[in-house]
Order: C-alpha cells, then sequence, then structure tokens
C-alpha cells in the first residue's frame, strides 16, 4: 500500500527576534490536531466547515497556556500544499515558536523536512518544478531586486529565454542527424560553416546569460564584501557601524580579531554580506596565523574589499602587502580614524592602490554615507535596469548554462578541428540536455532531492 | 481430435531471418527445437534487397555476430561484394554493406540448420496457439498436428494474412508468391493479441542483358574486405567481387509517376497499411520532394548465376504498365525487360507495446516474437530480434534470468527498448540517429561491447570469448604505452611530421598526443615509433579510434552515466499509478497500460512528460524517506 500522505508542522517564519512567527500544520489530521491545542477566546467551538477564516485563541500544552495565537484554518484543496492547512500567528520569540512547534508535534504532527511544503504543492499538483524552485528563491532572496527577478522566473521569463535556445539547438542536432540517415535528400555541405555563425549568436546569448547569473547571484545571496587592513586599523570597528550592533570585540590591543566574523546588510537595496577579517600583518602566534591566512583566502573570494587604513601610522610593509592584494580587484579605501591626527595623505593612498579612497572615521561614524554611496555605485554603475533582463539567479541554473556554453564551445572546437559533422551532435545534445534540466524539459535523478531539499524549512 | 502429438522444448513458427536465428540460437543451447516454415525452401528467403548491412543495420549484423547469432557468419560464405559505408565521416558511423548470393545465402543457412543438433525442420502452417491460463502450451497446424512446448517463438513475417498489390491487381500470396498463412491472425486475437496491418514494398527484377551499363556509373566494392563475422578469418574473404550500378531518374519519370498516382493503391485507398517513411516508394519520394530533380537508382545483381538485376531505389505499387514506363525514362534502362513486377505487401503484425523488453507477451507467459511480426523492417532488425527472443525463450525453458540489453550496450537494445516503449505507426526502421550513444556503439567495437554477454548465454565459445579479452587487453596496454611514451623532437621525427603535413614539434611530445593530429594515424607511426608492435588490424583500428577520439568518447561515457541512473531506477511493474493523485490522467493510463521497468523507460513512453517523470521521482522519494514513521516503507513502487 502506497502511504498516505500525513500531518507535518513546522516554524513557517524565521526563527529570530521578529514581531510575529508562524507554526504551519498541513495535512489530512492538521485540525485534529488543531482541536486538542487550541483553545478559543470564549470557549466556544470553531467550526473547520468555515474554512479561511481567523480564531482568536490560546495554545495549550495540556493544561498549561503556553501563548495567545491568532489561528487560520483552510480545507484543502484551497492551500498552499492543497491539504487542509492550519497556520498558527504566534508571538515570534524563538522559545515560544519552538514550545507551539513541539505541542504540535507531541499531538501528532510529524517536523517537516525542508522544502516539504512546498514538496506537497508540487506534488498535489498547485504548482511546476520551476514554479517550485522560483519559489525557493523567493524565499531566500533577501533584497528587492532578486525578489524582482525571482517573480520573473515564477512568470517564466527564463524559461522563454532557455526555450528558445533549446528548440535552435535541436533544429541543428535534428538537421545532422536526418543528413545522417538520408544522405541523399539532405547535404552536409557547407555545413559546418554555417553551424559556425549559428553557434557563434548561441554561444555570445548563454553568455550573457550567464553573466547575469554573476549579478543575480549578487542579488539573492548579497555582495560578499570583505573588511581588510592591518591590525587595529579599525575594520571591527566599522563592521560594528555597518551591522548596528557590538559584534566583533572592538579592543585596543592589535589582533583582537582572530578569526573572520560576518553579518549581512542592508545598503541601498543591496545585500552585502560583510567579512570582518583578522588584521593582516606578519605574525608568530599561532592562532593569529590561522587568522590571518583566513583573512587572505575571504579577501580573494571577495566581490568587493574594503581596505582600511589606519590613517594616523604611517605605512608599513604590511600594508604593501594588503596593497598588492587588492590590486585589480574591485575595491574601496577607508581612510579611518580622522578623529586622529592624520600622517597618511589621501592623495598618496589613492596613487598607491588605484581605488577609491574615502575619509571617515568608524569612532565618529562619519563618512558612512559616503562609503554606502560608493559601494551602491560600484555595483549600479552603467545604470542596469533590473526590470527588463532576464536574470539567473539560482546556482543551479547557473551550472547549467556554464555547462551549456562548454558544449557550445566543444562543438566549435569540432568544426575548428575539422571533424566529421556526426561528432557535432554529442556535445550539442550535451548543451541540449543540460538547458532541459532549468525549465524542467529533461530529468535527472537528483534534481528533485536538490531542490526540494535546498528549501528552508518553513515552506 | 489431434492426430498428432509432440514436445518440444521451444517451438519457433516461421524460416526467415528472425526465425533461423530464434531457431538455431535454442538448438545450440541444447532445447530441443522445432522450426515450422511455409516453404523448406524458402529458408533465410531475402524477398527484397540483395544485401545485408548498410548504414546502422551493419551494426546490428556484427553485434548479432558478437553475441553468438549466426546472419554475419553467412554473409560472409555468400557475399558477392562488400563495402564499408560512409568512410569519410567518423567511425561511429561508418557501416558495413555486403551484396548476397541471394540462393547461395538461402542454401548456406539451410545448410547450417539441417545440420544443427536438437533442431527439427518442419514444412507446415501454424494456425493456432494452443494458450492454458495465460501460459502457452503449444501450436496447432492447419492439418490439426498438436506440438506441445514450454514456449513458442513467433516469427510469422509479412505473411500473416498477406496480400501483394500492385495497380488495381492483388494477390492474396507472402512475397514472391508464396502461399501466405491465412489463419494464425484468429488465434491471436482470440488469445487477446492486439493486431496492426502494416505494409512495404519491393521494386521489379530486370533482365541484365536489357540493360545498357554504359549509361550508368560503376560501384565496386572495397579493396580489402572487411568481414561481418569476428570469428572469420579477413584473408578468406578478399576475392573477385562483383560490380553495382548508379543511375538516377529525372524528369520524365517523375511525369510519369506523377500522372498516373491516382492508379496507385496507396493514393487511392486499395491499401490500408501503413508504409515505412524511410523506407519509400517511387511515388512516395516524388511526392515528398517535388523540387527533387531527380532520385539514384542502385542496379544490383541478385546472384552469381542468374541474370536478375534489383532495381535499389525503386520500389512501386503502381500498375504494371506505369512500370514499364517508367523504368525505360531511367538512363541505360530505356530497353529493359521486367522479370519479376515491383509490389507492395500488406500483412498483419502486432503493435508490440504488448511486449515485454525480453520479447516476451506481456499478457502470455512462454510466448515470445521477433522480426516483422513485431512491427520492425529488414532482414537485420528481424535477425536480431529473432535472436533475442529465441535466446529468451530458452532462459526460459532452462529456469535462467533473461537477457535485455540497454541503449548504452547495443543498437539491438535501442531497437527493442523503441519498440516495445514508442508509439510506432510504421515498420520500423533501424538509424544510427535512433541510437543516442553511437560513438560507443561503432560496428567496429562490437565485440568488445558484447561477446561477454554472448558467452555468457553460451552461445560463444570460450576460444572465441578469449580472443576477445586478448584484444582488450592489448589495446588498453597499446593506449597506455602510446600515453607514456614521450619522442623528442629529433630530425627523423621532424621530417616525418613534414611529409604529412603536420607542424613540427617545438618540444617532444607524446605518441598519443601525436596520433590526436587530425592529419595523422596510429599505423602511420611506424616510420618514428621504435617499439611500434604491429598489432592485428582490427586491434590496431581500435587503439588508433580510442586515442584520436578521448575526449568525445569520455563525454559520451558521462552520457550514458546519466542515463544508467534514471534506468537503475526500477518501477515494479505491477503499481497501479492511479494511486499517483498528480500524475496527469494521461500518464496514468500510458503508464498503467505500458508498465515500465525504470523511469529511464518511463521518461521514453509517449504522453508521459517530464514533468510526470518529476512526479514519480518525489513520490519515490517520499516513500523511500520522506516522513516514513508508517511503515517504513522500502519497497519500491
Amino acid at each position: 500500500m502506497v502511504r498516505e500522505m500525513d500531518t507535518i508542522a513546522a516554524v513557517a517564519t524565521a526563527m529570530g527576534s521578529s514581531g510575529i512567527g508562524i507554526v504551519r500544520i498541513s495535512g489530512e489530521e492538521s485540525f485534529q490536531v488543531l482541536r486538542k491545542v487550541f483553545r478559543k477566546n470564549r470557549g466556544g467551538e470553531w467550526d473547520e466547515k468555515d474554512s479561511h477564516r481567523v480564531h482568536y485563541g490560546f495554545i495549550y500544552d495540556g493544561d498549561e497556556m503556553i501563548d495567545e495565537v491568532l489561528v487560520l484554518v483552510m480545507k484543502g484543496p484551497h492551500s498552499y500544499t492543497a491539504e487542509d492547512t492550519v497556520e498558527i500567528d504566534c508571538h515570534g520569540g524563538i522559545l515560544v515558536m519552538k514550545r507551539i512547534l513541539e505541542t504540535v508535534i507531541k499531538n501528532g504532527a510529524r517536523p517537516a523536512e525542508p522544502g516539504e511544503f512546498t514538496k506537497r504543492a508540487f506534488l498535489n499538483g498547485r504548482m511546476d518544478l520551476s514554479q517550485a524552485e522560483a519559489v525557493m528563491d523567493l524565499i531566500n532572496a533577501k533584497n528587492q531586486y532578486a525578489m524582482k527577478s525571482s517573480i520573473s522566473q515564477l512568470k517564466g521569463k527564463v524559461s522563454e529565454k532557455v526555450r528558445d535556445l533549446r528548440e535552435r539547438i535541436l533544429y541543428e542536432i535534428a538537421f545532422i542527424e536526418s543528413a545522417l540517415d538520408d544522405p541523399e535528400h539532405i547535404s552536409l555541405e557547407g555545413y559546418a560553416g554555417n553551424l559556425r555563425e549559428k553557434l557563434e549568436a548561441m554561444i555570445k546569448e548563454v553568455k550573457k546569460l550567464i553573466d547575469s547569473a554573476d549579478n543575480g547571484r549578487v542579488m539573492s545571496e548579497g555582495v560578499k564584501t570583505v573588511i581588510v587592513g592591518k591590525p587595529n586599523a579599525g575594520k571591527s570597528s566599522l563592521m560594528n557601524v555597518l551591522a548596528g550592533t557590538e559584534k566583533s570585540i572592538v579592543t585596543e590591543i592589535a589582533g583582537t580579531t582572530r578569526d573572520t566574523l560576518e553579518e549581512h546588510i542592508q545598503l541601498h537595496g543591496i545585500s552585502l554580506n560583510v567579512v570582518d577579517t583578522a588584521g593582516i600583518r606578519e605574525t608568530e602566534d599561532v592562532v593569529e596565523k590561522i587568522g590571518v591566512s583566513r583573512a587572505r583566502s575571504a579577501a580573494s573570494e571577495a566581490d568587493l574589499i574594503i581596505y582600511v587604513v589606519d590613517g594616523s601610522v604611517p605605512l608599513d610593509k604590511n600594508d604593501q602587502h594588503i596593497i598588492d592584494m587588492i590590486r585589480d580587484r574591485k575595491a574601496l579605501v577607508l581612510l579611518n580614524k580622522t578623529d586622529l591626527d592624520m600622517v597618511v595623505e589621501e592623495e598618496e593612498l589613492r596613487r598607491k592602490t588605484g581605488h577609491r579612497v574615502i575619509k571617515a572615521s568608524a569612532k565618529d561614524e562619519t563618512g558612512m554615507e559616503e562609503l554606502e554611496e560608493a559601494v551602491k555605485s560600484m555595483f549600479y554603475e552603467g545604470e542596469i535596469d533590473f526590470n527588463d533582463q532576464v536574470y539567473i539567479t539560482n546556482v543551479r541554473h547557473k551550472t547549467a548554462l556554464t555547462d551549456t556554453y562548454d558544449s557550445l564551445m566543444m562543438v566549435m572546437r569540432s568544426i575548428n578541428e575539422g571533424m566529421p559533422e556526426d561528432f557535432f551532435s554529442i556535445d550539442l545534445m550535451n548543451a541540449y540536455e543540460r538547458l532541459g534540466t532549468i525549465i524542467g524539459e529533461a530529468v535527472e535523478d537528483d534534481l528533485i532531492h536538490e531542490i526540494f531539499g535546498r528549501f528552508c524549512m518553513g515552506k | 481430435m489431434p492426430y498428432l502429438e509432440e514436445t518440444y522444448d521451444v517451438i519457433v513458427v516461421g524460416g526467415g531471418h528472425a526465425g533461423c536465428e530464434a531457431a538455431l540460437a535454442c538448438a545450440r543451447l541444447g532445447l530441443e527445437t522445432i522450426m515450422f516454415t511455409i516453404s523448406v525452401d524458402s529458408i533465410a528467403l531475402m524477398p527484397c534487397n540483395p544485401n545485408i548491412g548498410g548504414s546502422s543495420k551493419g551494426h546490428l549484423v556484427r553485434e548479432l555476430d558478437a553475441l553468438g547469432g549466426e546472419m554475419g557468419k553467412n554473409i560472409d560464405k555468400t557475399f558477392i561484394q562488400s563495402k564499408m559505408l560512409n568512410e569519410s565521416k567518423g567511425p561511429a558511423v561508418h557501416s558495413l554493406r555486403a551484396q548476397a548470393d541471394k540462393q547461395d545465402y538461402t542454401r548456406e543457412m539451410r545448410k547450417t540448420l539441417e545440420n544443427t543438433d536438437h533442431l527439427t525442420i518442419r514444412q507446415a502452417e501454424v494456425s493456432e496457439i494452443i494458450v492454458e491460463d495465460g501460459k502457452i502450451q503449444g501450436v496447432r497446424t492447419f492439418s490439426k498436428a498438436v506440438y506441445r512446448s514450454k514456449a513458442v517463438v513467433l516469427a510469422t513475417g509479412t505473411y500473416l494474412n498477406a496480400r501483394c498489390i500492385y495497380g488495381d491487381v492483388s494477390n492474396p500470396t507472402g512475397p514472391n508468391g508464396l502461399q501466405a498463412a491465412a489463419h494464425l491472425t484468429e488465434s491471436l486475437k482470440a488469445n487477446g493479441i492486439q493486431m496492426v496491418r502494416f505494409k512495404t514494398g519491393t521494386p521489379a527484377r530486370v533482365d541484365r542483358r536489357s540493360i545498357d551499363f554504359s549509361k550508368m556509373e560503376e560501384q565496386t566494392g572495397d579493396e580489402r574486405v572487411v568481414p561481418f563475422s569476428f570469428s572469420t578469418d579477413p584473408e578468406s574473404l578478399q576475392k573477385d567481387q562483383v560490380s553495382c550500378w548508379l543511375t538516377y531518374t529525372n524528369e520524365k519519370t517523375h511525369e510519369i509517376i506523377r500522372a498516373n498516382l491516382d492508379r496507385s493503391p496507396l493514393f487511392s485507398g486499395a491499401i490500408e497499411g501503413t508504409g515505412p517513411r524511410y523506407c519509400p516508394s517511387i511515388e512516395d519520394k516524388v511526392v515528398k520532394f517535388p523540387d527533387k530533380e531527380r532520385h539514384q537508382v542502385f542496379i544490383e545483381p541478385e546472384g552469381l548465376y542468374t541474370n536478375e538485376m534489383y532495381l535499389g531505389g525503386m520500389s512501386s505499387s503502381l500498375p504494371e504498365d506505369v512500370q514499364h514506363a517508367m523504368y525505360k525514362t531511367v538512363p541505360g534502362l530505356e530497353h529493359v525487360k521486367i522479370v519479376r513486377n515491383a509490389y507492395a505487401i500488406e500483412y498483419d503484425c502486432i503493435n508490440s507495446r504488448q511486449l515485454k523488453a525480453t520479447l516476451e507477451f506481456k499478457a502470455i507467459e512462454g510466448l515470445f516474437s521477433g522480426g516483422q511480426f513485431n512491427g520492425s523492417s529488414g532482414y537485420e532488425e528481424a535477425a536480431v530480434q529473432g535472436f533475442m527472443a529465441g535466446v529468451n525463450a530458452a532462459m526460459k525453458v532452462m529456469g535462467r534470468e533473461p537477457y535485455v540489453l540497454d541503449r548504452s550496450q547495443a543498437y539491438i537494445g535501442v531497437l527493442i527498448d523503441d519498440l516495445v516503449t514508442k508509439e510506432n505507426h510504421e515498420p520500423y526502421r533501424m538509424m544510427t540517429s535512433r541510437a543516442e550513444y553511437r560513438l560507443l556503439l561503432r560496428q567496429d567495437n562490437a565485440d568488445l561491447r558484447l561477446r561477454r554477454i554472448g558467452h555468457d548465454i553460451g552461445l560463444v565459445s570460450d576460444e572465441e570469448y578469449e580472443k576477445a579479452l586478448k584484444k582488450e587487453k592489448d589495446i588498453e596496454s597499446e593506449v597506455d604505452r602510446l600515453e607514456h611514451t614521450n619522442i623528442g623532437a629529433g630530425k627523423k621525427v621532424q621530417e616525418f611530421l613534414m611529409n604529412h603535413g603536420s607542424t613540427p614539434l617545438k618540444t617532444g611530445a607524446t605518441l598519443a598526443e601525436l596520433v590526436r593530429r587530425p592529419e595523422l594515424t596510429y599505423v602511420m607511426l611506424t616510420e618514428i615509433d621504435q617499439g611500434f608492435p604491429y598489432l592485428p588490424e582490427d586491434t590496431a583500428q581500435q587503439v588508433n579510434i580510442n586515442i584520436k577520439y578521448e575526449g568525445y568518447i569520455r563525454r559520451q561515457k558521462q552520457q550514458v552515466a546519466q542515463f544508467k541512473k534514471l534506468e537503475e531506477k526500477k518501477l515494479d511493474v505491477n503499481f497501479d499509478y492511479s494511486k499517483v493523485h498528480s500524475l496527469r490522467k494521461e500518464a496514468v493510463q500510458k503508464l498503467n497500460l505500458y508498465k515500465p521497468m525504470s523511469i529511464g523507460q518511463a521518461s521514453r513512453i509517449s504522453g508521459v512528460s517530464p514533468a510526470d517523470l518529476s512526479v514519480l521521482l518525489v513520490y519515490l522519494e517520499q516513500l523511500r524517506h520522506g516522513g516514513g514513521k508508517e511503515s517504513g516503507d522500502e519497497r519500491r513502487i
């Protein structure tokens, strides 16, 4: 026998200190579970036929009242999962939400796996695979631009483009194949030259999509910003100012930050993943050494480097190391500690690093606006219009596109090496298949797991 | 009352290319086998083209040979011209084709059958199959004799309710005027087997003395003949060959055809069967390619001891007078005398989706089928199915596991998988484009791919198997040597490169790097390679291909790995798909009808979309561990 879908539950909002949290229950026994844990305010009964109504009351674990809640009851199939669904709006503390979830599970639900709500929505025919994936991107998108892009993917802009490319590739495969089987009527004479021209166009388009994927990643995952500088240059202070919390330990002792710290910051609609690093200097301290090498590797992966210079002490060979490191990278230089006597010249620093220099005092929080403006303009230079272009925001899609690009380049190579035409179709086929995985028209065995496995718990 | 009762292990119905392979396979495995044929004189008859092999069909023959079939050996004994086709293209599409002496071909095959132990040949028309409780029990002949057996292989070719047609003439006969089998269809239908009607056709045979060859292009055989069979010594085949001839139709031919289309039984509706798109009659071609000014006509001898010549490319079912008129417009055929008319033939065959991949009927245990009866076309397609049906019938009788080749193993696997999973509305013809992994499925490496399986089945001798193993080892060690042998940029090497239009070396290179250059080949290295081992020609060829196309082969292998993953996701053939709520109705119907063995096979069923497969995959996942708190149900669907 096939097991019916059982009843699952999870916290649907971020486990954080938000004002309101939602615990969601879905499945055949949702209403029974609710009956056991929920008591209406005036002790009256609630009727499950009263679908899509909000009820006010309390969640009880046995006789113990846990929280004052609003409950939304939705009878299937008119719910996200198309199953009977209950949403409990509670107070948003981590402890409260956890407690309610535990109570619900004690009374017959089972914890949902990552992505299971959406998996059910998909299984119950509420959405197709690429829509399900876009939902995930929406959930994960941390800023407005990424959200717009996810929405346009939901509408099918990416699909449209990919479909068009696939059709063109398929035409070429079909042509080669039919010429092989019916050489009398279909000639391959001069075909390689023809194909080269068409390939060039396709390769360009795929490349463009891949480039957009980089923007897409920037949008949905945030710009990876790494703060570097000598010990005690004020990196942690800067990070704290940007993040608005005292996350890094700020002391007067050089070498305090011995590892890398991360913080997610919103800046003019751009997500910044700011990584505070240990100061970069030559050191004998083993622990500090590890921190320094992590700092170097973080910097090497960064989209943007903010180099913090203590303007009150002269530049030395440690600074020179950093200057070498950030050459040819996207970087900004923050000339810090303007509140003290400055010995480093702004102009000198600009000349040495080749990057824009901003004067600031992390301690007095001056120069911060300028810094924000600079970051913003660096990423939106050229005034990219986010609404009209197709953006790839999904890592899986990007990988598929990169593979497609490689395959098309292989075909190009085969043409240039004068290989017989039947060899072209091997790589054309690979390109075709890989594109197909983006829009769900080619099936990969591990795809499904990957997609739903990456969903956050609540959806 | 039955007047005679005999018992065999396996009964084979039909003595054509499928029937012969089925019967030989069973008898050679030691099973008592009887093969029924309507005419013993027509065993392994070639009623259409006088050749074996050709594009992708040549692959089938070599694969069959590697598995232990007979067709390759038989054509090696009886060929009168041999040619490797497509040599200007990649090695994947090289294909062997040989002209046969038709009578000799039949005679040799008959001789082999008659001298095989455990094999009985019987001339009789089988009119009924005997089925009890969904299991085959045997057959009954038209004269009411009963033969009992544990398995039956149906290989009736184009004989069931056959009808030969040209113009308004319609004869109820099998090919070549042979008696048709008029009774079996009813019995099959009564046992729930779904029948369809297909048609195919053949061109006229003409008198060699009435042809003016001076107006045609001569087509000679290859200087060095490559055998079909891996067991044949190439030296034994180097002999004098006959020529074929190429000429063309012209506007005048097409005018005559167009003017008489209304008299064609195809267009008038007199023929109800569906014909093959890929083996079209001349009238089909004229209609389909209205802009083509000419079509090829190959004039091929039917044998050494006959003046009959076959007009390849001009099959037709037009009336006799139109045939005369149209053939005479072709250069060289102005005074042609027709010996036999062109005709179309219509016959009963099955919807092959009723078969498992083992070629056993899903609904009738022990009943197998192969060849044109399964809706294919061509001698080679028939032979390989007959062989697989015979092998699996034998396995059933012996209580052994069946053999199913998949699409990454052989063209045979592609052919059978297509037949049992895809909608097929016309006679199925093998084509290179049908094989996804054709760079791996080359005709030159069929032995390396399939000897092991043939040996495992029991139809390839230890000696032949060891030969393949040795070849494999030789290839491997030679490739390894070439990859690891450096050659300096010495004077001799530079001269060698320049002589072959290749760029001189700046520093040293491995020998393999040289082989990879488009303008060089492995055998050329004899000039500069001190350690050149002089391997047999077929082994040397493998070394060359493996090195030269290494990158492509690797990528194709990755494709196969991906393919295998889906093939390995097994489905329960007894599963009821209506239990999966979110599958579309059409998909549920198709899946319940076909009962695929794997997600891979399901993906090839028309009407099952990738979205349906995603649903199935998620469902499988769900069963495996998606919240399996109730039963921990591990069983597959």
